[in-house]
């Protein structure tokens, strides 16, 4: 039995050397020189400082930009510390409110009509509570808004949502999508 | 929309297969300990393991020997894993200084790495200490799986040998299973993972200004090395809070798609190894063809479900699907449908969508699979194990209706390998039903709901499902770290791992020391798509006849109300 142990707990050490130490150091080391700037988080910068993940949502509540989706992480969205999902389940009264709580800001922030449809995406919060895009969908109806806020004329503001928005990867993998962060930054540069 | 979602279903099918039968083929090589392209690499490596660790990979254990092996290794491991978390603060590589867990939280996050559940009652990225994580966690993602897939293998032996009284060394089982299979292929995939922008390095949290001036903090670590091995070993277990929803775990279509094979690969590759190693292959296809019956019923019944939508949440005028609530907008509904059944048939447990935000009836399926015992491929091993414990059951109930003695691969089956399956099939089951009944008794159980109205019970026997069926996921809207929560479910999930790789490994032994007798002509055959139906049926009436009652007052009947437009 003391022998068992033994050899249980000297395997286990050698496991933990090699998958536990060696294994993620190496993957960490082979990431750093093949895909140095995904292995760091797909950083972007602005005036040689980092402003964000492109793979992360940010919050935005400035009618100049466009809107990501409502969050569940953290107190007030977007915590990239503290990803996390509402976990609302589909009967539950308060998450019902919510959502059509949400579908009348967006009809009011947009001077859509009163009973105008809303893109689904735009009203729900994400898994991660981090979702960095929006539907096609939930861009267009942003765009007079932004158009407005901006001086632009609502061509411009199309072209470049025609421009952010991604297809299926490969044509037919995942669903199409305007990343949030990169359209924002795009209007800024206009 | 719809035609794209069956484009995206049937090229991963069909990947996956291509993938898996000649992964299966080589996994058998490396199980008989036979020549593969590996060998000059990882065969000094294992010499040198034995060496450090005393152990002569040559003798032969019975049933007894072996299990005591595992055993041992698995409570060592349970052990320093619980040490580790508690003494984490004064350990190093912890650049955010997180202090060590409370006690409970750190026992249940070892029973729950240990037994390859991954069941986790804390959020990782504001919880674990990168040392943690990969010393700690990625360990146990790697030796669990290990450990699994060793209890099939010397199943398998069981039953192929003639009158043996040894069903092989679990230390070499072990060794070679992480040498030849989990580690390379791990790498592999984790560096496609970061291709695709899954982060991997050991620098502090970032804090940027965002582009509207305000303050957010990126969560970093080594996340792909750990991604990839979680979920090639059926474990399930995320760097992050979010798991595979987080952009940093799972950022694009192409990284779910990985991530989706890397969960399959081995638990499909089992079948075809086990096949191989039967000289048999026919007996492989059989329990392969199942198995995909059970994952076409759940899979159809989720994304049905989901692509119905929610009436309550369509009517306040929507485009687009009224469910995504908890889903991502790279996924959508067909990849995180497909993603929820395929993460509860195995018992991985990884979410890339919230599942307490599924549709009732979507709820459902993920919920009934960990009931049925994590048979519908299953865990790394596990799942085979299991679902040979069901054909035993259903060689069984042939035999009582042809009228002879049963058999299953030229061997007997008698009454200690029945009661050993039935107690395999029966304890899991007990441990969900009773301790959700305990749960739904006491306030301690009712006061971490989150959602009220029939969802509520939903979320406890989700739960228990997932804790005792070794799964992982969770309707997380429960709050389950609390000293209630994190003993009993560490309890389910001691029971859920260790009762049936005790009783397998009986029969195990058992099985080998009794005689191969060739096919007559009245041997009933467990080859051809009869069988495979049967065995089916039986996984499902067995878990039926246990399970309807609860799923009635839980799922069904949120669904029948939801439809009728009523909200809690």
């Amino acid at each position: 039995m003391f022998k068992t142990m033994g050899r249980a707990f000297r395997l286990l050490l050698a496991m933990t050397l090699l998958t536990g130490i060696v294994y993620p150091l190496g993957v960490t080391g082979l990431a750093k020189v093949v895909f140095p700037k995904q292995s760091e988080g797909s950083l972007v910068y602005k005036d040689g400082q980092p402003i964000g993940s492109v793979l992360i949502g940010q919050n935005f509540s400035d009618p100049r930009y466009f809107y990501s989706r409502p969050s569940a992480a953290g107190k007030d969205g977007y915590d990239a510390a503290s990803s996390s999902g509402s976990n609302l389940g589909p009967t539950n009264k308060a998450f019902l409110d919510s959502v059509a709580q949400r579908a009348e800001k967006v009809r009011t922030e947009n001077e859509l009509s009163a009973n105008a449809s809303v893109p689904g995406d735009l009203i729900t919060a994400s898994a991660s509570g981090l979702d960095p895009h929006i539907s096609p969908d939930a861009a267009q109806i942003q765009i007079a808004r932004v158009a407005k806020a901006r001086n632009l004329s609502v061509q411009q503001v199309q072209a470049l949502v025609d421009q952010y928005t991604e297809g299926r990867q490969f044509g037919f993998l995942g669903e199409p999508r305007v990343n949030v962060l990169k359209i924002n930054i795009a209007l800024d540069s206009l | 929309m719809m035609s794209n979602d069956f484009i995206q279903l049937i090229v991963f099918f069909v990947v996956l297969f291509a993938l898996a039968i000649p992964l299966g083929l080589y996994m058998a090589k490396v199980f008989q300990g036979e020549k593969t392209f590996l060998d000059p690499i990882m065969g000094p490596l294992e010499a040198f393991i034995y060496r450090i660790c005393g152990i002569d990979a040559q003798k032969e254990m019975n049933w007894w020997e072996y299990a005591l092996s595992l055993l041992a290794f698995s409570f060592v491991g349970l052990f320093t894993l619980f040490i580790l978390q508690l003494g984490q603060g004064y350990l190093p590589l912890n650049p955010q200084g997180f202090g060590g867990l409370k006690w409970d939280l750190a026992w249940n996050t070892a029973v729950s790495f240990t037994t390859n559940t991954n069941w986790q009652a804390y959020g990782g990225e504001s919880t674990m200490s990168y040392l943690s994580q990969m010393a700690g966690l990625t360990v146990h993602n790697f030796v669990s799986a290990a450990a699994g897939i060793a209890v099939v293998v010397a199943l398998i032996r069981g039953l192929s040998r003639h009158q043996a009284k040894t069903i092989g060394n679990f230390w070499a089982d072990l060794t070679r299973t992480i040498l030849w299979i989990l580690l390379p292929i791990s790498l592999v995939g984790g560096m496609l993972l970061v291709s695709q922008g899954v982060i991997q390095n050991l620098s502090p949290y970032l804090t940027v200004k965002t582009l509207q001036g305000a303050n957010q903090t990126l969560a970093m670590g080594p996340v792909a090395s750990q991604e990839a091995i979680k979920m090639l070993g059926t474990n399930g277990g995320g760097f992050m809070n979010a798991n595979s929803a987080h952009p940093f775990e799972n950022p694009t279509p192409f990284s779910n798609l990985v991530e989706m094979l890397l969960l399959l690969l081995i638990p499909v590759g089992l079948t075809f190894s086990f096949g191989k190693m039967l000289k048999d292959a026919k007996q492989g296809k059989v329990i392969f063809g199942a198995m995909l019956i059970l994952l076409v019923l759940t899979l159809g019944t989720t994304y049905s479900a989901e692509i119905a939508g929610n009436p309550l949440v369509s009517k306040i005028g929507i485009t687009g699907s009224s469910v995504m609530e908890g889903k991502e907008v790279r996924f959508g509904v067909v990849n995180s449908a497909l993603w929820a059944t395929i993460t509860t048939a195995t018992s991985c447990g990884a979410v890339n969508a919230m599942h307490d935000s599924l549709t009732p009836l979507g709820g459902l399926s993920p919920m009934l699979q960990m009931m049925l015992g994590e048979v519908v491929f299953g865990g790394v091993g596990s799942g085979l194990y299991a679902m040979l414990l069901f054909v035993i059951l259903t060689v069984f109930i042939i035999g009582l209706m042809v009228g002879r003695t049963p058999e299953y691969v030229g061997k007997k089956i008698e009454s200690f390998e029945m009661k050993m399956a039935i107690l395999a099939v029966l304890i899991p089951s007990a441990c969900i039903l009773l301790g959700s009944a305990l749960a739904v008794l006491i306030t301690a159980g009712t006061s971490s709901i989150l959602n009220p109205g029939p969802h509520g019970l939903s979320e406890m026997l989700y739960a228990f499902s997932s804790a005792t069926g070794n799964n992982g996921s969770a309707f997380a809207g429960l709050n389950v770290n609390t000293v209630f929560y994190n003993i009993i479910l560490s309890v389910c999930m001691l029971i859920g791992r260790f009762s049936p790789i005790v009783l397998v490994l009986a029969i195990a032994g058992s099985m080998a020391g009794k005689k191969i007798t060739p096919a007559g002509a009245g041997t009933f055959q467990t080859t051809g798509g009869l069988f495979s139906g049967l065995l089916a049926g039986v996984v499902l009436i067995v878990g039926a006849l246990t399970f309807f009652p609860a799923l009635a007052l839980g799922p069904i009947v949120e669904h029948l109300l939801m439809l009728a437009g009523k909200a809690f």
